[in-house]
């Protein structure tokens, strides 16, 4: 037994070395399945709590245009958790027990989304940093060694570049306004650059599932590998907008050819991981209302199509017995 | 010699949870709405393609929330959805006896033939 099970084992490793992708119905190990339902289940959780803080804007949106274009990002966001969470489901593990895992607190949800959006920039700020930093860690994803993951990434990957481009013109669009507004758009980069660099987790130093990951292809960057890639590419983009990043070590280092930043503060993403954030009670408790405010509208709609469905029955016996 | 540790695949964890509404019409627990597949048209002419899955409690609704989840920039011009319980997969442990009778008949290809280059047209 033992010895058949390392044989898979090692078929299935020689299998990821080909870059073969695995598929549901193939032979995985626990483990395997296990880290994949786990982080798909936390990222399909984080786009549909990812949703709150930026709804809270769609009724204050400060034009038409502006409104229409959150409300379809926003949307967006309900869509790639649906992606993701038929992803989880081929893995075995059943919708309603991801619900229950979010809405129990068992399940994480990425940390950003404990912060509040104080003013409309947030609106910029997130669609240019916070997803900004989800493409860099979603665009190697495309890639991953599940099967439905990758191609539920490619998906979600094609509709981001729209957040991303829209949260930068937003901000770009404040900082050629008023004092005010170039205040504002300032004063929300502030805010979430930091959180923006804790969402690609842990130094690697300290990541300890990171290893098998990338043995296993899940992941194929390391947490550092992607922070660096998304400080590079944000401290040239910050120019255009004439504004700065609150990071004072921030500065080219003409030897490594990166960025080189400033500590972050670990022990604020220990303090929100852990459920202290300044929103984390309110985020979950909006969302178990969601799930407890629809469940009539679930029940009614089993009914009807339960009714339906005996209704055709009883029509088609009939019509059986008149034509006999 | 094989070995089932464990399998899961649409539409294989259970009626209970992924289907099975006219079956399970008259218990009246079941809850959870029915897993069914997406299927998709990309463009007239193309076939349909598999785009993923999603839960809906009978077919309309399946379709209006695969228009809304799958095609909300113009993906597709035509639609079908089926309950994945329905859906029957060849086994992929068994794959290789089961496709093997292709694997020996490489006279099959065009390529298999050896003509002059002189040859055109063909
Ligand atoms: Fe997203
Ligand atoms: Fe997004």
């Amino acid at each position: 037994m033992d010895q058949t099970a390392n044989q898979l084992q090692d078929q299935f490793q020689q299998r990821i070395d080909l870059e073969q992708k695995i598929e549901p119905k193939d032979w995985m190990p626990e483990k395997y399945r296990q880290t994949l339902i786990r982080q798909i289940s936390q990222h399909a959780h984080s786009e549909i709590i990812g949703m709150l803080p930026e709804g809270n804007w769609i009724t204050r949106a400060p034009s038409l245009k502006r409104k229409a274009i959150l409300l379809a990002k926003v949307q967006d966001e309900a869509g790639h958790g649906l992606y993701l969470y038929s992803a989880a489901e081929t893995l075995g593990i059943s919708r309603d027990e991801m619900y229950e895992q979010l809405h129990s607190g068992k399940a994480k949800y990425s940390s950003i989304f404990n912060y509040p959006t104080l003013s409309w920039a947030d609106m910029g700020a997130i669609g240019w940093l916070v997803d900004g930093a989800a493409i860099m860690n979603q665009v190697p994803l495309c890639r991953t060694s599940f099967g439905p993951y990758a191609r539920a990434m490619v998906r979600v990957c094609k509709e981001e570049s729209f957040h991303q481009r829209q949260g930068f013109e937003c901000l770009l669009q404040l900082s050629k306004g008023s004092e005010v507004q170039r205040q504002m758009c300032q004063d929300a980069i502030n805010r979430w650059w930091w959180p923006s660099l804790m969402m690609f987790g842990p130094k690697d130093d300290e990541s300890p599932n990171s290893k098998l990951s990338m043995q296993w292809k899940i992941k194929r960057f390391t947490n550092d590998e992607l922070r660096q890639k998304f400080v590079d590419m944000i401290a040239e983009q910050i120019k255009l907008l004439n504004m700065v990043l609150p990071d004072p070590e921030l500065t080219w280092n003409e030897q490594t050819k990166h960025y080189d930043y400033g500590a972050i503060n670990w022990e604020e993403f220990k303090q929100v991981i852990q459920g202290n954030g300044p929103c984390n009670k309110e985020r979950l408790e909006a969302r178990k209302k969601a799930w407890a405010d629809g469940a009539w509208v679930r029940d009614a709609a089993i009914a009807h199509a339960t009714k339906q469905a005996k209704r055709k029955a009883a029509a088609q016996t009939y019509s059986a017995k008149e034509t006999e | 010699m094989r070995l089932y540790l464990q399998k899961n695949h649409y539409g294989d964890y259970g009626d209970g949870h992924a289907g099975g509404l006219e079956q399970d019409a008259n218990q009246d627990q079941q809850k959870q709405w029915p897993l069914w597949e997406v299927f998709m048209r990309s463009k007239q002419g193309l076939d349909h393609k598999h785009a993923g899955s999603l839960h809906a409690a009978d077919a309309t609704m399946a379709l209006e929330n695969a228009r809304d989840v799958y095609t909300r920039r113009n993906e597709g011009v035509s639609i079908w959805v089926v309950e994945s319980k329905h859906i029957h997969a060849s086994d992929p442990d068994a794959a290789a006896e089961f496709f093997e009778p292709a694997n020996d008949k490489i006279y099959r290809h065009p390529s298999f033939y050896d003509l002059p280059d002189s040859l055109k047209h063909m």
